[in-house]
């Protein structure tokens, strides 16, 4: 899976670094979230899957690799 | 407006008008002012028929203001994206300004916001302290309410909702000066948003007389609560609230910074998005959980599941509920509480091909986006299961899927309006059945101000449960 953030629409609620931190960052410099890891693997897909669900922006969303 | 932004404006299709804006039926003030009349008394049907007649960009009129209302995915998209110097949100509202008061601003811009939701009240690590504080606002609401009776559902929950936006907003000493009476005033407040604002907000009108006559009584309200303060002489940093703070504000001459009437502005601004919102919201969440016997069972099994082991709604009404979360969903996806979301066009703009002049509102409209059929199959049909996995129609259709606005300003509360939604039926479902008092096609919404309301007689029986 691919993680795709919109920081054009990030409000820097910061809910995704909560449940999951090493694919999550944020950039302080212009308060929106930064992607540590754009390709998580397969085992991250829960929380990263509760992450977009929960996001109070609705900024992220997952796209799935088209080779998978 | 320039012969240019005349021709660019007769582009896009006018929606038909049904009613005569001349006719002896319409108040004297607003004849002549085009789709006003209609909106003031049926907006959905007029905001419906734009999409029908007109498809995802179409026009109305509101006295001199041309209204573009647009729909559907992609318009939805450039309206939300588009940054606040080219629309407006602030000036599209003149209904709120003799609300707020001259100088309380609107909206603060996503810059401001983003600042405010970093520092203040509606922080991440602030939730688990609000959800305490809402779950025991609403056992303070049900604790007189012995083993069966009726409510009437507007009353409960624009009070409860008072009581739990005060107090997570500015601060449980200040809600704890308050009763049913600030909640009553407020209403009034609320409900002092008739169209006419758009000619003159400040209209010889009995609604706008209530308005500001409730106005005055919360600045004295306020004013005794300050009074009380000063009274009672600094306190110990951790039961300041944020009243002790704006009052503790003072000018170079010693002269302090707010006056009770600017306080009042201040703390009636922060409450409104969250109030009727939230309160009709809940309303909705009931009424349709009454209509839908099958989903109330579900929801009812969930948190009796969820809550067996003993564990607290502070805790859980911050973590996953799915099926409660789904109808909640569903709730908001048919019973939008704005029907419409405004910005005043600053420079011209670009969208689907024509350009939008200067001077022009552009709308979008949740209630109609939230019933496209092509995004929301059987869409005027409350069905949870839209949410579920993998459906998930709201994520699908995160441009059309809009009972919380969308892009850089879609609502900043909603994840708090979310988990006091989920605290507020924990407690209440677990302790009670609820059961309709008057035909279930009886509850309906009021349209004719500009902040909708449940039209009362909106009442309902509970029964304690045994379990």
């Amino acid at each position: 899976m691919r993680v795709v953030a919109d920081t054009d629409i990030c409000q820097a609620h910061q809910l995704c670094q909560g449940e999951a931190p090493d694919v999550f960052g944020f950039d302080e410099a212009h308060d929106v979230v930064m992607l540590l890891d754009e390709h998580p693997d397969e085992s991250r897909r829960a929380d990263v899957t509760t992450a977009v669900k929960y996001c109070p922006a609705f900024a992220l969303s997952i796209e799935e690799d088209p080779d998978v | 407006m320039t012969a240019t932004d005349v021709h660019l404006l007769a582009e896009i299709p006018e929606v038909s008008s049904v009613v005569d804006d001349e006719s002896a039926s319409v108040p004297e003030i607003i004849r002549g002012t085009g789709h006003l009349p209609e909106m003031r008394v049926d907006p959905i049907s007029l905001f419906t028929r734009v999409r029908e007649e007109c498809g995802d960009v179409g026009r109305f009129r509101l006295a001199d203001k041309n209204v573009v209302m647009v729909s559907g995915a992609e318009a939805n998209e450039a309206f939300f994206r588009a940054p606040d110097d080219v629309l407006d949100q602030a000036a599209a509202y003149p209904f709120m300004t003799p609300i707020f008061g001259e100088g309380v601003v609107f909206d603060a811009s996503p810059e401001e916001r983003q600042q405010m939701l970093k520092n203040q009240a509606l922080r991440g690590d602030m939730m688990r302290g609000h959800a305490q504080t809402i779950e025991a606002e609403i056992r303070r609401m049900v604790a007189d309410w012995g083993d069966e009776g009726e409510i009437d559902l507007l009353d409960f929950f624009a009070e409860l909702t008072i009581y739990t936006t005060s107090s997570c907003l500015v601060g449980k000493p200040f809600r704890d000066e308050l009763d049913s009476s600030f909640a009553q005033h407020y209403h009034e407040l609320e409900h002092g948003t008739d169209a006419i604002a758009y000619v003159d907000p400040y209209a010889d009108i009995e609604s706008f007389r209530l308005r500001d006559a409730a106005r005055e009584k919360l600045v004295t309200l306020v004013q005794q609560i300050i009074d009380r303060r000063h009274a009672r002489g600094t306190v110990a940093r951790e039961d300041r609230d944020l009243l002790d703070v704006l009052i503790s504000l003072k000018n170079e001459d010693g002269t302090p910074q707010f006056t009770a009437d600017v306080v009042t502005g201040i703390f009636i601004s922060m409450m409104f998005a969250g109030h009727h919102t939230s309160s009709g919201t809940a309303s909705w969440a009931m009424i349709e959980l009454m209509r839908h016997p099958d989903v109330m069972a579900e929801v009812v099994a969930e948190l009796d599941e969820l809550y067996a082991d003993g564990s607290e709604v502070s805790f859980q009404a911050l973590r996953a509920i799915p099926t409660l979360e789904s109808a909640l969903k569903e709730t908001l996806r048919l019973h939008p509480p704005l029907i419409i979301l405004m910005r005043l066009v600053q420079e011209d703009f670009e969208l689907l091909g024509h350009t939008i002049p200067a001077g022009t509102v552009i709308a979008a409209s949740p209630r109609v986006s939230n019933r496209i059929e092509e995004d929301f199959p059987r869409a005027e049909e409350f069905d949870p299961d839209r949410y579920i996995d993998p459906r998930q129609e709201d994520l699908q259709n995160r441009w059309t899927w809009i009972p919380f606005g969308a892009g850089k300003h879609r609502c900043v509360g909603n994840a708090f309006a979310m988990m006091q939604m989920k605290a507020i039926f924990s407690v209440i479902l677990r302790d009670f059945e609820f059961t309709p008092a008057q035909p279930l096609d009886s509850y309906r919404d009021d349209f004719t101000k500009m902040v909708i309301q449940l039209e009362q007689p909106c009442r309902v029986t509970y029964r304690r449960r045994i379990r």
